[in-house]
């Protein structure tokens, strides 16, 4: 701890102050809002009232932390990687460990908060979306804690390459239902865990996994994460008796980097960098980059960044990594973008696979792929600022899950998993089958909506 | 990177056809009212069919339309093909995907506006909010006008956020639809019915099969606290698939909306006839609504 040889820490803004965006409905300057089915407004209304009444409940702050401390393991630590550092051009590194809380990654720290919202509001099921399946990991985890049944919805892509994800899931009591519709990934999961709320609104509730979607979920998700730069900034702070230089995250629909960058926003000489996936790189058009790649337009329910062609249908992404392989992101980044606070650059597979073998043999930390993307970018940034520069990485998640596709990756061994190409799941011999968490005889949930029978509620496809 | 989607209309053009709304909204009015007007005054409820353009290719669904029109409905739906489509049902899906997967966008919408305006009904735009906001709004409002089309439907547009559509469909006179939910609140429904221009679109929960009763009571109801608080005409879809279920809805509101009926008979194959016998049928339904009792 080198505390007093530094500058003195500069003041410590109050953690619970928010940042002034977004305005009372939701909007980060143009982007955010509700496009939504009007069926859906008064959940929407009735979640906005219950939050803001439970964000200042002492008891549910007690609660909170509670199971923070107690439950998810928190504070995650800051760790120096100084030989993974090497390679980030003599900069100095510092990782939050997220991939250290319970479940493995950054999610858990939402899902706490909305499933003690979903009993506040006395619904007793709990529907969630997965890419990577660490969402529906800790949403799982956190309906079985708390006593709620539990649906996740899935794309079938991503069941095979997270089948491990899968099987969790169903051990901790939860119904995975793959998605057969449209990319069969994550964005078409959400979809269907839409039309599941809007048939079954009155008992339950949507747990969303990342900081978009429709008003309030970008502002809620991005108060239950900021614990990360929250914990990050005054960890930092005392370690280093100074602020990091540059934070940096990935960034899917962009939980974990506004996470760690929301304490950060208001220190101006901090550089906030999210690194999206930029799968076989944006020029090939195969990637999941949504600011660096796409434009602004409408969709899941707010106005952001995505991925979309001519005719206004968005474009599938594609990336190694299914926990950033989704064509919108959140619109608060659209507007920190927007504004010049954030930067956002993309990281390629195989950058990002480069720093994932890094990490595993420097450091003894096998990292998420997701992850992996962020620390890709520690490697760039470092080398454009050099020695003395302090890089601040948010490690978002632990790499278990992501063993089959990295050992695929790299040829070692005879595990191979596909990445998001089905004719290679074929051939790899693995994939082509669900594997052995998607057990046919599995009971679905009261109220569960299957992919060949969803049928939204107010359905305008029915009625149109 | 590009901004929000600019309107690339020429000038000259987008002035015309702003014109030219403006006197339509002088001299006639809503062309969906009037049709919907017309349909009470001969003392039934007029019926709309939803098809989505670009199922099973542009040219038999324009032809579907054009069937549908010539079996007796009176407004068409012309559905704009969308790649998350969150509020439709299985049936829509598996025809939309197809129109998405084959690229088909606004000029082939506008083609099938214009060939249901030629065959005599009310065509009206059905759009998830993307594909206009990407087409340019005003550039949307001034081709639908000059295509013939009395406006659209935007299931996913609340009128909180509707800001550029409320302002180009008042320049340009077009109807716009807003939806209604059993869930919208008293004063919800009265701000959704008081943007909406045409009719509003009770949206009922629909249930799965068998629940109809039930659900025929959820729209009823949610028809008569919109009548309530508004003048204009309220049209309700139920997942209606018979002449039978068209003449009960028909008996408690002004228009029946029938969608995945229309779309399950091109995919099983029936073709523009199969629409006709399906829209003849319906015709005949809302025409013998009784009153209840
Ligand atoms: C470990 C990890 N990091 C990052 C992400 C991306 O999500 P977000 O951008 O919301 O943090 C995921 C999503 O599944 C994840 O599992």
């Amino acid at each position: 701890m080198t505390l007093s040889a530094h500058a003195p820490a500069p003041d410590v803004p109050d953690a619970t102050a928010r940042p002034e965006w977004p305005d009372a409905t939701g909007h980060f300057g143009v982007y955010g809002g509700r496009f939504v089915p009007e069926a859906l407004v008064a959940a929407l209304d009735e979640l906005t009232e219950a939050y803001e009444a439970m964000r200042v409940d002492p008891e549910f702050v007690a609660e909170f932390a509670r199971l923070q401390r107690d439950y998810t393991g928190r504070p995650s630590p800051v760790t120096e990687v100084a030989r993974f550092a090497e390679h980030c051009g003599g900069a100095r590194v510092l990782l939050k460990r997220e991939d250290l809380n319970h479940t493995g990654s950054h999610k858990i720290n939402n899902v706490l908060g909305q499933a003690l919202l979903t009993k506040r509001i006395g619904k007793t099921r709990v529907i969630a979306e997965t890419g990577a399946g660490q969402h529906g990991v800790a949403t799982a985890t956190a309906a079985a804690l708390m006593g709620l049944s539990c649906t996740v919805y899935m794309g079938e892509e991503d069941t095979r390459r997270q089948a491990l994800n899968v099987a969790r899931m169903r051990l901790l009591g939860a119904e995975v239902i793959p998605v057969t519709t449209g990319s069969r990934t994550l964005k078409d999961a959400i979809n269907e865990a839409f039309r599941d709320w809007v048939t079954n609104v009155e008992t339950t509730n949507y747990v969303f996994g990342t900081v978009a979607g429709p008003h309030p979920f970008p502002a809620m998700v991005r108060d239950f994460q900021r614990v990360i730069g929250d914990e990050a900034r005054e960890q930092v702070l005392e370690r280093e008796g100074r602020l990091p230089d540059v934070v940096l995250a990935c960034v899917g629909g962009g939980s974990n980097a506004i996470g760690i960058f929301t304490a950060f926003v208001p220190d101006a000489g901090v550089r906030l960098v999210g690194l999206e996936a930029g799968g076989d790189g944006v020029d090939t058009g195969r990637h999941a980059a949504t600011i660096t790649g796409g434009d602004p337009g409408v969709l899941h329910g707010a106005r952001s960044y995505l991925l979309q062609d001519d005719n206004g249908q968005t474009i599938e992404s594609h990336s190694i990594s299914a926990g950033l392989d989704y064509p919108g992101v959140g619109p608060e980044h659209a507007f920190l973008h927007d504004i010049g606070r954030a930067e956002y650059r993309p990281v390629t597979d195989a950058e990002a696979m480069e720093a994932f073998a890094l990490l595993c043999r420097t450091e003894g930390i096998i990292p998420a792929i997701e992850s992996a993307h962020a620390l890709a970018g520690a490697m760039v940034v470092g080398r454009e600022l050099g020695p003395d520069s302090l890089l601040l990485v948010n490690l978002s998640g632990r790499g278990d899950k992501d063993v089959e596709t990295a050992s695929a990756w790299f040829g070692l061994g005879e595990h191979t998993a596909p990445t998001d190409d089905d004719e290679r799941a074929v051939e790899a011999g693995r994939g082509a089958e669900p594997g052995p968490g998607l057990d046919e005889d599995q009971q679905p949930t009261e109220g569960a909506v299957t992919n060949d029978e969803a049928v939204a509620g107010p359905d305008a496809g029915e009625q149109a | 990177m590009s901004g929000a989607p600019e309107d690339d209309g020429g000038v000259s053009i987008a002035a015309s056809a702003s014109e030219r709304g403006a006197e339509r909204s002088r001299s006639r009015g809503s062309a969906l009212a009037a049709v919907i007007g017309k349909a009470r005054a001969d003392g039934r409820a007029a019926l709309i069919a939803y098809l989505p353009v670009g199922y099973p290719d542009v040219d038999t669904s324009i032809a579907a339309m054009v069937a549908a029109v010539e079996g007796g409905a009176d407004v068409v739906e012309v559905g704009v093909p969308y790649s998350d489509p969150g509020m439709d049902g299985p049936v829509i899906q598996e025809a939309v995907d197809v129109a998405v997967r084959a690229g088909v966008g606004m000029p082939d919408v506008l083609r099938a506006v214009e060939a249901v305006a030629a065959a005599g009904a009310v065509p009206v735009v059905m759009s998830y909010w993307n594909p206009i906001e990407r087409y340019g709004v005003d550039r949307f409002a001034d081709d639908l006008v000059a295509a013939g089309g009395a406006g659209a439907i935007t299931p996913d547009l609340i009128p909180d956020e509707a800001a550029a559509w409320l302002a180009a469909t008042e320049r340009t006179g077009l109807d716009r639809v807003f939806l209604v939910a059993p869930s919208s609140t008293d004063a919800r429904l009265a701000a959704t019915a008081a943007a909406s221009r045409g009719f509003v679109y009770a949206a009922s929960t629909m249930g799965v099969t068998g629940t109809r009763a039930t659900v025929s009571d959820a729209a009823e109801r949610l028809v008569a606290r919109t009548r309530s608080v508004s003048g204009t005409a309220v049209c309700v879809g139920l997942g209606v698939s018979s002449g039978d279920q068209a003449a009960e809805v028909a008996a408690f509101a002004d228009g029946v909306i029938v969608g995945s009926a229309y779309v399950r008979a091109l995919l099983a194959g029936e073709g523009p006839d199969g629409v006709r016998v399906l829209s003849e049928e319906l015709a005949a339904g809302v025409r013998r609504a009784r009153v209840r009792t």
